[in-house]
């Protein structure tokens, strides 16, 4: 992963803004763009649509496997797909409540990044 | 717009080609189908995944047309098997060239597991999806949780799929995997990206297949014509479709097809769909009307897809039991179902003269159908 990739969506990854639209008060994550478009920063709040325990994991994941992916419905109205995590899969259900956190998705190596990133675990 | 007509084909194994790079693979199945051609080859295409991201190569249509001779003709490297396909069909019909070679291949064993995964998934959203860990395999497993879900289904329903497709593929000696497997040993098989386990998951393998298009059908044999073609596209983020059980392209690109070719659904009497999971041949035909909405899983446990059946389905043996050729994949569903009109297939649906061939890539972000008729 390269820094630029990254840094670019840091307000994405970091605190879940994506756009609303000053017109039709529409929310939108990933952000559009446009003249109507407006930073939206999303409550975080969700609820699983569907999800799946990987087992084969791709390279960079490998160390985290098992571990839950997800298809978020958020409470703006934009699905998003993200890992769930502080919660084991025989606990996730189809329709569960859940809140955005900030986790270290990947280390880079010696020389890489600390890749941070939003997850969502069960409503505290 | 003129007739287009199959003038060739040709593959290799499907299997762990330690000893051949792919240029060899590629070279070997052209060879085939260009076996007793004498005429012009107006144009070469290359349908290919995974070389550049697994095999430190990407320009291979050059190099497979050096290989066979043909340095200076048009060359293209295209990413999937059935937009190669519909390319060459385009390019014939239209006159611009007389024949077009489309060879398909892939090499994807040189590479362990971890790093094949991160390659299938550049066909995700790489910001949104892949980032987060999500492998092709399991956005799969998560239509296939929603499918359980919304109609109460439980694993056993989708056994049918694979045990149908391994039971076709014994026959087929170029195959990946020539045993049986039974609903039993499905439902207890090793969680891959559960709920998908070991024996609903498909495996990538090391092949080609090459097919000559052309304006003039060959001098002996059957008649094949490329009846239909169409690709239509959709979203590459899973979570951007408003429906996660609804195969927009693959309907899209059906009715398309099925319009050119001027035929009815019934009138296909064999078909080729991507299949790498039950689910995605599930969907596949519920998105082209052989099933109402969420009862796709029915025509395995009513038999309909077998070889016998009203929509019969991977003759082959489907991705699961012939193996997953990624890229190759489009090309070779048009051998195969060739095969089938010729009355030379491994599995041989009975007097079969139209078939469907459904190529898509990624989670059915874009998808190409193909109708074949024989005319003689």
């Amino acid at each position: 992963m390269e820094l630029a990739r990254h840094w670019r969506q840091r307000n994405a990854r970091y605190r879940l803004e994506g756009s609303r639209n000053a017109s039709t008060g529409v929310v939108a994550f990933p952000a559009e763009h446009g003249v109507d478009w407006q930073p939206y920063c999303l409550s975080g709040h969700g609820s699983v649509l569907t999800y799946a325990v990987v087992h084969a994991a791709s390279a960079g994941y490998e160390n985290d496997s098992p571990y839950i992916v997800a298809i978020i419905v958020l409470a703006e109205g934009p699905r998003i797909t993200a890992q769930l995590t502080d919660v084991s899969s025989g606990e996730v259900t189809i329709g569960m409540q859940v809140e955005m956190v900030t986790r270290l998705m990947a280390d880079t190596g010696p020389d890489g990044l600390l890749l941070y990133a939003y997850k969502f675990r069960p409503v505290l | 717009m003129r007739p287009v007509y199959i003038a060739g084909i040709g593959q290799t194994s499907i299997a762990e080609h330690w000893d051949k790079t792919a240029q060899d693979l590629a070279y070997d199945a052209a060879q085939q189908a260009l076996h007793g051609y004498t005429g012009p080859i107006g144009a070469i295409y290359v349908a290919n995944a995974l070389s550049a991201a697994l095999g430190n190569q990407s320009n291979l249509a050059p190099a497979v047309a050096a290989s066979l001779g043909l340095r200076g003709v048009e060359t293209l490297t295209i990413e999937a098997g059935g937009m190669a396909i519909r390319q060459a069909q385009l390019a014939v019909a239209a006159g611009v060239v007389d024949a077009v070679l489309v060879v398909g291949v892939e090499k994807v064993t040189d590479v362990l597991d971890e790093r094949r995964e991160a390659a299938l998934a550049l066909s995700m959203d790489a910001d949104w999806e892949a980032f987060h860990g999500v492998t092709v395999t399991a956005q799969w497993a998560m239509v296939m949780r929603s499918y359980m879900h919304t109609y109460a289904l439980g694993a056993a329903a989708f056994a049918p799929f694979p045990v149908n497709a391994h039971a076709n593929g014994v026959n087929n000696k170029q195959a990946l995997y020539r045993f049986p497997i039974s609903a039993d040993k499905y439902q207890s098989a090793a969680a891959v990206a559960a709920p998908i386990g070991l024996l609903d998951c498909a495996t990538e393998a090391d092949g080609a297949a090459a097919v000559l298009i052309s304006a003039t059908p060959p001098a002996a044999g059957a008649v094949i014509r490329i009846a239909g073609s169409a690709v239509a596209s959709d979203s590459v983020a899973l979570h951007s479709r408003p429906d996660l059980l609804t195969l927009n392209a693959v309907t899209l690109s059906f009715e398309r097809a099925m319009a050119q070719a001027g035929i009815e659904r019934s009138d296909v009497d064999v078909f080729d769909v991507t299949d790498p999971h039950a689910i995605a041949a599930i969907l596949a035909l519920e998105a082209m009307g052989y099933a109402a909405t969420g009862t796709g899983y029915l025509l395995g446990s009513t038999g309909a897809i077998r070889p016998d059946g009203g929509v019969p389905l991977a003759l082959g043996g489907g991705c699961k039991a012939r193996g997953n050729l990624l890229g190759a994949l489009g090309v070779l569903q048009i051998v195969e179902l060739s095969q089938q009109l010729q009355g030379t297939a491994p599995t041989q649906v009975a007097d079969a003269r139209i078939a469907l061939a459904q190529c898509m890539t990624g989670i059915g972000s874009t998808v190409a159908t193909h109708i074949l008729v024989r005319d003689a």
